[in-house]
């Protein structure tokens, strides 16, 4: 197997005596679309609040690429190729659609106070491009048309567009997206099926936590399953279908809501 | 006639002083959704820092370095930007509420330093010794304050365009990304805390020119024109015209700066003699009656945040449309 995008080591989180996330150790191949499943409490948020840096870990250690990225900040690992979107979307609602996707490219030059003043010009074409390269990813997923609305009133389902097309400005090697299915109409989530299918042929690899079973076992190979903080499931999708203990356990709890 | 055409100079030149105060409020808590409870200490450190630096020699208290106006004047807004500096290294990982507490305390502290500390600031007497600008060519009359009205407009309106452009660009982008959402901004490779910091020394600096201004334009300054009702006023300004709207913060200001004043006179005039006694309560119930309407029936001020458009296509900085 080739070297893992994210290579997880003991990863362990405390909330004072609840401890969320316990001794995960976990290879994410490169160019998987690996599911994260579990029911609520899992810890499935909470290790991906730490792969992004959001939280810090207790112990354990975190790979990305081969590097030791443990305890770094979000807006590091960003720089460095991982992007993610939240459960719950987080526009930037009082900012148009495009301004959301706009702002994440790295190294803009007019995001020093004085760039506008010293450098107008250059300022002035980096945004041009910027624009440019906005529309483009707009229009891939299918929100173009929205450009100039503010991101806090388009719905739900086109706010997770939204955050996938800001992510997409950062070009990331390995995307994780929580629970884009939830909450979005069937019309919306098959555009983002497509649209995560289509970018993983381009070898993006993608992380999704996900409650809808369909999604998970159509789309995601492996299938991880947490409980309880403790990685308890890894296989295809089918071996988690014919699994006995997962299915009663943890299907059948998530079925039951 | 010349009487009411030189009260409009004055009242004139006070309102633009204030307008720059809220032009850099609004930087701070407009665009970056910084909650500074104590605008009045950056307006103080300007004030009194263009005033010592500017002032004549004084026998009780410091002052005397006869700088050339506009080095007192800038020194004053570095002082204003420098004491912002070290307050936002102490405060700018708090939030909301609590950074507005600490900076509302800071305000008091230094209003009490500025009191009790008489060697620096000349005490609860106040800060003199100063010699207006060109007060040689224009005397001390109306052709002075016109003056000083055309010196203050022409720094309004400059101040005006720097933020203006300042907002439409990649930096204006990324305030208003972290004033709507911190965390996500942080996730799309953003560095928050040294665009805070960055901002709240620039609002805070524009703070200290209106300071230094406004100290200039009495040639004297003290503790009592740093109270925290100038900081409420401020804030009064900015939500009535408008947050995170430029045009809005100065509209407000030149309103509640009238509705001051025109109160003032009015009560003066009309109010029974014992209620003369408290004109000033009554002002403040009155602005803060304004306050707490704006923010129940028009929370996004007379003239609110307009969103920045696309402009379909052309490659030329963000132009202003209706949201």
């Amino acid at each position: 197997m080739a070297e893992p995008i994210l290579s997880i080591r003991g990863l362990t989180r405390d909330f004072g005596p609840f401890r969320a996330v316990d001794g995960v150790s976990l290879d994410i191949r490169a160019g998987s679309i690996t599911g994260l499943i579990g029911p609520n409490g899992a810890g499935k948020s909470t290790l991906f609040n730490l792969l992004t840096g959001m939280l810090k870990p207790t112990s354990g250690t975190v790979r990305l690429n081969g590097q030791d990225v443990t305890g770094l900040p979000p807006d590091r690992l960003f720089a460095m190729g991982l992007g993610r979107t939240f459960q719950i979307p987080r526009p930037f609602a009082r900012m148009s659609v495009l301004e959301n996707v706009m702002l994440a490219p790295q190294g803009q030059r007019g995001e020093g106070i004085l760039g506008p003043f010293l450098a107008p010009a250059r300022v002035r074409d980096q945004e041009a491009r910027i624009r440019r390269r906005a529309l483009e990813v707009l229009d891939f997923v299918t929100l173009a048309p929205l450009a100039d609305h503010p991101a806090g009133k388009i719905s739900g389902g086109q706010m997770k567009l939204l955050e996938l097309a800001r992510v997409l400005m950062g070009a990331p090697s390995v995307i994780l997206l929580d629970e884009p299915a939830a909450g979005v109409n069937p019309a919306l989530t098959r555009i983002l099926i497509d649209k995560i299918e289509e970018l993983n042929r381009g070898g993006t690899t993608f992380v999704i936590i996900e409650h809808d079973m369909d999604f998970v076992m159509s789309h995601c190979d492996p299938v991880i399953a947490l409980a309880e903080g403790r990685v308890v499931f890894q296989g295809t999708a089918d071996e988690a279908r014919a699994n006995p203990v997962l299915l009663d356990a943890y299907l059948g709890a998530m079925a039951d809501g | 006639m010349i009487g009411l055409l030189s009260y409009a100079v004055f009242f004139s030149t006070v309102a633009s002083i204030l307008a720059i105060a809220v032009l850099g409020l609004n930087l701070q808590w407009g665009f970056t959704g910084l909650f500074n409870g104590g605008v009045v200490a950056f307006f103080g450190a300007g004030a009194y820092g263009t005033l010592i630096l500017g002032g004549t020699p004084q026998a009780d208290h410091l002052g005397g370095f006869g700088l050339a106006y506009p080095l007192a004047l800038a020194g004053g807004a570095v002082a204003a930007g420098a004491l912002a500096w070290v307050v936002g290294i102490l405060t700018l990982r708090l939030r909301h509420d609590y950074l507005a507490i600490a900076t509302f305390g800071i305000a008091v502290t230094f209003e009490n330093v500025m009191r009790n500390a008489e060697a620096l600031s000349g005490g609860a007497k106040g800060f003199r010794g100063f010699e207006r600008p060109l007060r040689d060519l224009f005397g001390d009359g109306f052709a002075y304050n016109l003056f000083f009205f055309s010196l203050v407009l022409t720094l309004l309106v400059a101040v005006y365009l720097f933020l203006e452009r300042l907002v439409r660009s990649p930096f204006g982008r990324l305030l208003r990304a972290i004033r709507e959402d911190e965390d996500a901004a942080r996730s799309l490779g953003k560095a928050p805390a040294r665009v805070r910091l960055t901002s709240f020394v620039t609002g805070s600096v524009i703070i200290g020119l209106a300071g230094g201004l406004y100290a200039t334009f009495y040639a004297f300054i003290s503790p009592q024109d740093v109270l925290p009702t100038l900081t409420f006023q401020i804030w009064a300004m900015l939500i009535v015209g408008g947050a995170g709207n430029n045009r809005g913060a100065a509209l407000g200001a030149f309103l509640i700066w009238g509705a001051w004043t025109a109160s003032g006179w009015a009560l003066s005039r009309f109010a029974p003699v014992e209620a003369q006694l408290y004109t000033g309560s009554i002002q403040y119930i009155l602005i803060g009656s304004i306050i707490v309407a704006m923010l129940l029936w028009r929370p996004q001020g007379l003239l609110p945040e307009r969103l920045v458009l696309s402009q379909s296509g052309q490659p030329v900085k963000p132009r202003q449309q209706g949201a």
